[in-house]
């Protein structure tokens, strides 16, 4: 298939303004650098002298490892500003902290902020590539990427498929990374979840919305479960767990609507028996804990990609 | 003091029904006549107006000019400048500084601030609570008797109903109007733009109407039961805009105003690179929400345009959108957006245009300006509105830069601005 061989843009910000070449081409890099992972002859020195630091506003020692290892495995010296002991604590603007890395020659700035917008501040400020890790309640690029490597390796294509996502999609980044992703691709996607927090307005992204699960699952190809939380901004948005897992959870039987075979996800760390119940997690159709290994050959994809001059 | 002849010019003044070529003769810093083809002979200048519009001063109900407390955004000086520089002669500077303007301690330093730099008339508003916090009365009385023009809590809602109710009550034995910023905190929660599409495209947490509109609708009932007169700030939503036709048809004693960017500029404007300048409260509406308020300006429902000139350091707004500020700099643009706007779109006749940028300002202060009329103060403004031009920034006299219309052509520039019979601006050159 011809397409790009280069990313348009400096910075990996969003699914959303990425072409369907563009997401193509990072997830066929990202399946030849699947191989090179458990091979270690084949770990090559490509992105040498190249510098990346992870500046992790929120936590998530998972995400901020597997970009890490990415550059490792590429050559590339990995660097973590420990951001809850450095200068930005004391109150620095990320602006700021963005010039200062930039004076010091830093190539990439992957960036999780618990504010929307932060890695596009930040890109803004820098002549590094900005990639980001997951802003507030807008975008976790890298996580759909994984998410739709999955899938692209399991069943061999979008054009078609039917996703269904459940959950807290008003809080959800991955979700809106996923979605922007799959309907870009061809995929068609349902967004449902209680009415608190799935609202009318995700129709602006091209899909689905309801706030009946069942009819989201219903035929689907895909049924991804996102994390919950009772309190958001100190509101509840549902009763309790209990009541939510009773009326908003996927069990065994909801899941019999879903086309047979389809794959179940969840981007973790997932709440056993409120989104899905236990025996879907553990079950033959859920690859949630098959995703890790697709996370950092994604991830060494974009370095690649947003760092190497040939491109790819 | 020296007379000045304007000549030739198109002098719109809704006070006296006058759109048409005028020569206005400014004698001793008062409106001396308005009439055609007025003799030279005497006048110690002639200002040659033709091809321009004159127009009485315009008074902006809603400024904010930070002094006291946050001068690295704005000082009255600079305020004043900006404000000359669009053509503004009288504005009112909002209470929240830092201290508040709590009591008439800071009431007289505005004024003192606003008298050295002369170039703008300065009519400081009081805060409705001491220092803002929503607890207790500010000193509304002695406050009345330095000076202030209104009470308002701006930049939020009084959030307890009693405690406004009170402060209603209080104000109006002053003969004070309440000027009401209505967003209830709660319903507005964490939302950074109104709620809706783009918000849910841009992954910000959503400001619904409603969190304009139940403090509208509550601040109208409290000001009815109370006698004070209410007028609403900054309008943003259809609903508000019917909240207040439904209490003028009621005869209630209430007022409203909109903003430029409010009838400029939707929620479809906020950029995909997060760009704080497009963060305001309230925040752009929906298409709907703006078409409502320029129905409500041409109806006369709102009664006219205020800025909400809200000046910050580039510093303050080049951060995460949640962090910035809220606000946009206006005094500089607002003639020329509203002309561009609303005149040259025909939605507003340019009679109506300036009876809500200057006539009515004056009429809701109680002022005696807003008109040309013979024996008023010498206010007036002067504007080309022949050529289009990009807004540029740079050019600012405010302090602030944060503006979301750099780039955008308009027309109405702004040539002379006469205050009391003084040229503050002359040929777009200020003169201090
Ligand atoms: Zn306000």
């Amino acid at each position: 298939m011809p397409g790009a061989t280069r990313l348009s843009g400096k910075d990996l910000l969003g699914l959303k303004n990425l072409t369907e070449d563009e997401i193509m081409l990072i997830l066929r890099s990202a399946a030849r650098m699947k191989a090179r992972i458990d091979d270690t002859g084949k770990r090559s020195p490509e992105l040498s002298g190249k510098s990346v630091v992870t500046l992790f506003y929120e936590n998530s020692t998972r995400t901020k490892m597997s970009f890490m290892m990415a550059g490792k495995y590429l050559g590339a010296s990995a660097t973590d500003l420990g951001v809850a002991t450095s200068s930005v604590n004391k109150g620095e603007r990320l602006a700021e902290t963005g010039i200062n890395l930039d004076q010091m020659g830093v190539n990439m700035m992957i960036i999780r902020h618990q504010t929307t917008g932060a890695p596009h501040l930040l890109a803004r400020n820098v002549r590094a590539s900005v990639v980001n890790a997951g802003d507030g309640a807008n975008e976790h690029p890298t996580q759909a990427l994984l998410d739709l490597m999955t899938i692209y390796e399991r069943l061999g294509g979008f054009d078609g498929l039917k996703v269904a996502i459940l959950g807290d999609i008003s809080h959800s980044r991955v979700a809106r990374s996923n979605a922007f992703g799959l309907i870009r691709l061809g995929a068609k996607v349902t967004l449902a979840g209680p009415a608190t927090l799935v609202s009318g307005s995700f129709r602006a992204l091209g899909a689905d919305v309801t706030t009946n699960i069942l009819e989201a699952v219903e035929g689907s190809d895909v049924v991804m479960g996102l994390r919950i939380q009772l309190e958001r901004d100190k509101a509840p948005n549902f009763p309790n767990l209990r009541e939510y897992s009773s009326l908003f959870g996927v069990n065994a039987r909801i899941l019999k609507h879903a086309k047979k075979g389809a794959l179940v996800m969840h981007p973790g760390p997932v709440n056993r028996g409120v989104e899905l119940s236990a025996d879907v997690i553990d079950g033959s159709q859920s690859v949630i804990y098959q995703q890790v290994k697709n996370g950092v050959a994604v991830r060494m994809a974009l370095l690649k990609l947003l760092l190497s001059e040939e491109g790819d | 003091m020296a007379s000045i002849l304007i000549k030739g010019g198109r002098v719109i003044d809704p006070a006296n029904y006058i759109d048409g070529g005028r020569d206005l003769l400014i004698r001793d810093g008062i409106v001396g006549e308005v009439g055609e083809n007025l003799s030279e002979d005497g006048a110690d200048r002639v200002v040659d107006a033709s091809g321009l519009i004159v127009v009485p001063g315009l008074i902006d109900l809603h400024v904010h000019f930070r002094q006291p407390g946050h001068e690295h955004k704005e000082t009255i000086e600079t305020g004043s400048r900006a404000a000359a520089m669009g053509g503004y002669t009288t504005v009112c500077a909002m209470p929240n500084t830092n201290p508040a303007v709590d009591n008439e301690v800071v009431v007289e330093y505005v004024k003192l601030m606003a008298a050295r730099a002369g170039l703008c008339n300065v009519l400081p508003i009081g805060a409705a609570t001491a220092g803002q916090k929503g607890e207790r009365l500010s000193d509304i009385g002695s406050m009345a008797r330095a000076g202030i023009v209104a009470v308002s809590e701006d930049g939020k809602s009084v959030a307890g109903s009693a405690l406004l109710k009170t402060a209603m009550k209080y104000a109006s034995q002053f003969g004070l109007p309440m000027f009401s910023h209505c967003e209830d905190a709660d319903l507005a929660g964490s939302g950074q733009m109104n709620a809706g599409a783009r918000a849910a495209l841009l992954g910000l947490n959503g400001i619904p109407n409603d969190s304009e509109e139940v403090i509208v609708a509550r601040d109208i009932i409290l000001a009815n039961a109370t006698g004070c007169r209410l007028h609403v700030c900054h309008i943003s939503t259809e609903g508000a805009v019917w909240q207040l036709r439904s209490a003028k048809s009621r005869q209630y004693a209430v007022t409203g105003e909109a903003a430029p960017h409010h009838f400029t500029l939707t929620d479809e404007d906020v950029p995909g690179d997060y760009d704080a300048n497009f963060k305001m409260n309230p925040p752009l509406r929906s298409a709907a929400d703006r078409a409502a308020v320029i129905r409500g300006l041409a109806d006369g429902t709102i009664d006219c345009i205020a800025t909400d000139h809200a000046p910050h350091h580039y510093d303050e707004k080049n951060v995460e959108f949640a962090n910035a500020p809220n606000g946009v700099v206006g005094l500089e643009t607002a003639f020329a957006l509203a002309y561009t706007g609303l005149a040259l779109t025909n939605a507003l006749s340019p009679l109506t245009l300036i009876e809500k940028m200057s006539l009515n300002p004056a009429r809701i202060l109680g002022i005696n300006r807003g008109a040309l009329s013979r024996g008023l103060p010498a206010d007036v403004s002067i504007f080309d509105t022949r050529e289009e031009y990009a807004i540029d920034p740079a050019l600012f006299a405010s302090k602030a830069r944060n503006t979301p219309f750099a780039g955008r052509r308009v027309r109405g520039r702004l040539k002379y601005t006469i205050l009391g019979g003084k040229v503050v601006v002359d040929n777009g050159v200020i003169r201090d």
